[in-house]
């Protein structure tokens, strides 16, 4: 008796196991990393939301197939972002990898993922490696290269006729892209250039030295947390009114509710704004604030824009998810309607696109939070620096 | 580099010192005396920080504010002292160190589920954002001169209570010899709770004083923490003196480091090597520290002796 129960659940597995491709090709798995604890809790929840909200839009079916996503925390660490993509691809064999927010991260995470022949769907970190030598055919991303945004920068700040800019970022793989990419365009003097530890709370020390050395403006890369900590304490030292701040990916819709007007004047250069003007953007900024009762985030137009990237892949081989050639095809073509307006793909499948100059404004409230408004174009189909050095032809 | 920045950021690293001090006043007290790692006292502070801010919102009185949110710190570290940490205190401290993460986990969540993810605003009332001019050409934020002044009372009290009241015997005695104090008829559960309470409000105060300048949010503590545990090591686990020392040192050698440390380099190696080198040593120089502590007296600076 035992032994035929044994031989019928045997029976009943291997049974199992034979349909499972066959279920497989009916779905499609999207592993989704980013930071989810900690204080880049706040960066993820705007991407997982985003990617929440795409996948509403899609009728919860990417590419027209039943759709899986699997959300996988990297705790800000490479070696745990490297272990959750490494579980997503042997224990859930997602077919696509998607998100991360940091550049250390994604230098740990983008070549697990292609090497083993998955795709990867960054969102946000673009360290110049995967740009430049690393670049791969199954890497694509959403987002920008790490240089490029502060490139715009440094190219506003040498028309504005600035001199004697200090820099300040923190040190780690992006904050040197970031400072790299002003150096690249800004043809002014720099007065200093200063890197500090990541998530060092406090900078008063710093903003000493910087006040010894008495530059005309400053250019800072400060993400989430660290903006908030380092501008409440720049007008806390009175230095507001006295030396102007520029910034990249330090004042946005994250961190404006802590900042408040502290906030106000803020210059950023940027792909996106919550006020760029196409149908795609007023429909996901609409449906964002109305699902998630706050204002979207460039983090999460960018995953948002990851998901739709997938999506016209996997309608352009019919959902034949074995056709890798034809995914790489569909997706160097930029064919879906982007909350930034159309791009295209450079040879090493970072986007070509524009990019803006952005203030923070009181917003249309009275007493409400200031919002992000575009003032003008700096760059029109900007190109990343990295190109050249990428051997990968199309 | 001049006399004025010199002496600007040997305020600043005096400032981060106090505040490094208020937490780790608390941690050596609760680790010396009840012989518990609490990996949880950073989520004290944040517990502290969170709850001034509230309160300062909602009365409208930063003072008010402030007061409510040491209070309410106060009851939050008993709370969790009687019903979390009463049954580790015989256990191992790998337990110790399990359970306490697991508050870290807990309390990180609670402030999300509570106020969201999201930063919360806050800011310093009009009256403490002025600047003094503390000599011709130096200006020093009013507000971290405060703290400055609040760790350094904080300091002379706690030195007060310990060495002089009959409570602070009582702290010393339990520090060497817990069976015999226990032995001896004194209630050592309450004293524990006492201690706890208070080593939680000192936590609450930093975290309060804090909130002005740094990012209120989830997780606020550990950012904080790892430094915290510096300063206990090179002080001396269970003394309070070693903790007033080793945090000023730690304030001093981390803030020095980071202004000093690269124009330092510069002089003696190329400019572009100091460039990559700087940051990277100054980040590193309290672990250095601790490290040639740990080499030379184990014990650390103030160890083995009473607090």
């Amino acid at each position: 008796m035992r032994t035929t129960t044994r031989i019928a659940l045997a029976g009943l597995l291997a049974a199992a196991f034979a349909t499972t491709p066959a279920i497989a090709q009916q779905t499609l798995k999207i592993g989704f990393i980013t930071t989810l604890s900690g204080p880049g809790g706040i960066i993820g929840e705007t991407m997982k939301n985003s990617v929440e909200l795409a996948l509403d839009h899609l009728g919860r079916k990417v590419g027209g197939l039943n759709t899986e996503v699997i959300y996988g925390d990297d705790q800000f660490k490479p070696d745990v972002g490297k272990q959750v993509a490494d579980e997503m691809l042997k224990k859930h064999q997602v077919n696509f990898v998607s998100g991360i927010i940091w550049s250390h991260v994604m230098l740990a995470v983008a070549p697990t993922v292609t090497s083993a022949g998955t795709f990867m769907i960054g969102t946000n970190a673009g360290p110049h490696q995967l740009a430049g030598n690393q670049c791969s055919e199954l890497f694509f991303t959403t987002s920008w290269q790490n240089d490029q945004t502060p490139e715009a920068m440094g190219k506003y700040m040498t028309d504005e006729g600035f001199n004697d800019v200090y820099l300040m970022a923190p040190n780690y793989a992006a904050g040197k892209d970031m400072l790299t990419g002003f150096k690249r365009t800004f043809k002014g003097r720099i007065a200093g250039e200063v890197y500090t530890t990541v998530n060092q709370p406090d900078y008063q020390a710093e903003i000493a030295q910087l006040r010894a050395t008495k530059p005309k403006a400053l250019m800072v890369f400060y993400p989430g947390g660290m903006g908030i900590q380092f501008l409440k304490q720049y007008s806390q030292a009175g230095l507001r009114g006295q030396i102007p701040v520029y910034s990249v990916f330090t004042v946005d819709e994250i961190s404006i509710p802590a900042l408040k007007h502290a906030a106000l004047g803020q210059f950023e250069t940027r792909i996106w704004s919550p006020d760029l003007k196409n149908a795609a953007n007023a429909k996901y900024v609409a449906d964002y604030r109305k699902k998630f009762g706050k204002m979207p985030v460039f983090y999460g137009a960018q995953s948002y824009d990851g998901i739709m990237l997938i999506d016209s892949a996997v309608r352009a081989v019919k959902g034949n998810l074995a056709d890798k050639k034809g995914m790489i095809a569909a997706m160097r073509k930029a064919n879906f309607n982007s909350v930034r307006g159309k791009y295209s793909y450079n040879h090493n499948h970072f986007p070509v696109e524009n990019f803006y100059l952005l203030k923070a404004v009181a917003g249309p409230t009275p007493g409400g939070d200031p919002v992000m408004e575009i003032q003008k174009t700096v760059f029109a189909n900007h190109k990343d620096s990295y190109s050249q050095e990428c051997k990968m032809k199309w | 580099m001049n006399a004025i920045l010199i002496i600007e950021q040997a305020l600043n690293g005096l400032q981060l010192g106090v505040m490094l001090f208020l937490m780790a006043a608390g941690l050596t007290l609760v680790f010396g005396i009840m012989n518990l790692v609490n990996l949880a006292h950073g989520s004290l502070y944040m517990v502290g920080a969170y709850l001034a801010t509230y309160f300062a919102q909602l009365t409208g009185s930063y003072l008010l504010g402030a007061l409510l949110g040491l209070g309410g710190t106060l009851v939050v570290g008993m709370v969790v002292e009687l019903i979390a940490l009463r049954t580790l205190y015989e256990r191992d401290h790998l337990d110790q160190v399990l359970a306490t993460f697991g508050l870290i986990l807990f309390f990180n969540e609670l402030v999300a589920i509570l106020w969201g993810r999201n930063a919360i605003y806050s800011n310093l009332p009009e009256y403490l954002t002025g600047h003094v001019e503390l000599a011709a050409n130096l200006f020093y934020p009013l507000y971290r001169l405060l703290i400055i002044g609040i760790g350094l009372l904080v300091a002379a009290l706690l030195w007060y209570i310990v060495t002089q009241t009959r409570i602070g015997m009582l702290v010393r005695a339990g520090a060497s010899n817990r069976t015999m104090v226990a032995a001896l008829g004194i209630n050592i559960r309450l004293l524990y709770t006492l201690v706890f309470g208070l080593g939680a409000a000192l936590a609450g105060l930093a975290g309060l004083l804090s909130g002005p300048l740094f990012a209120v949010q989830s997780g606020m503590g550990e950012q904080i923490l790892i430094q915290v545990f510096v300063v206990i090591v090179i002080g001396g686990i269970g003394s309070v003196r070693g903790a007033f020392a080793g945090a000023v040192i730690v304030g001093m050698v981390d803030t020095l480091g980071r202004a000093f440390l690269k124009p330092t380099l510069a002089t003696i190696i190329s400019p572009a090597a100091a460039d990559s080198a700087g940051p990277a040593l100054a980040s590193m120089l309290i672990y250095l520290l601790m490290a040639a502590v740990l080499a030379f007296r184990p014990q650390g600076l103030f160890g083995g002796r009473s607090p």
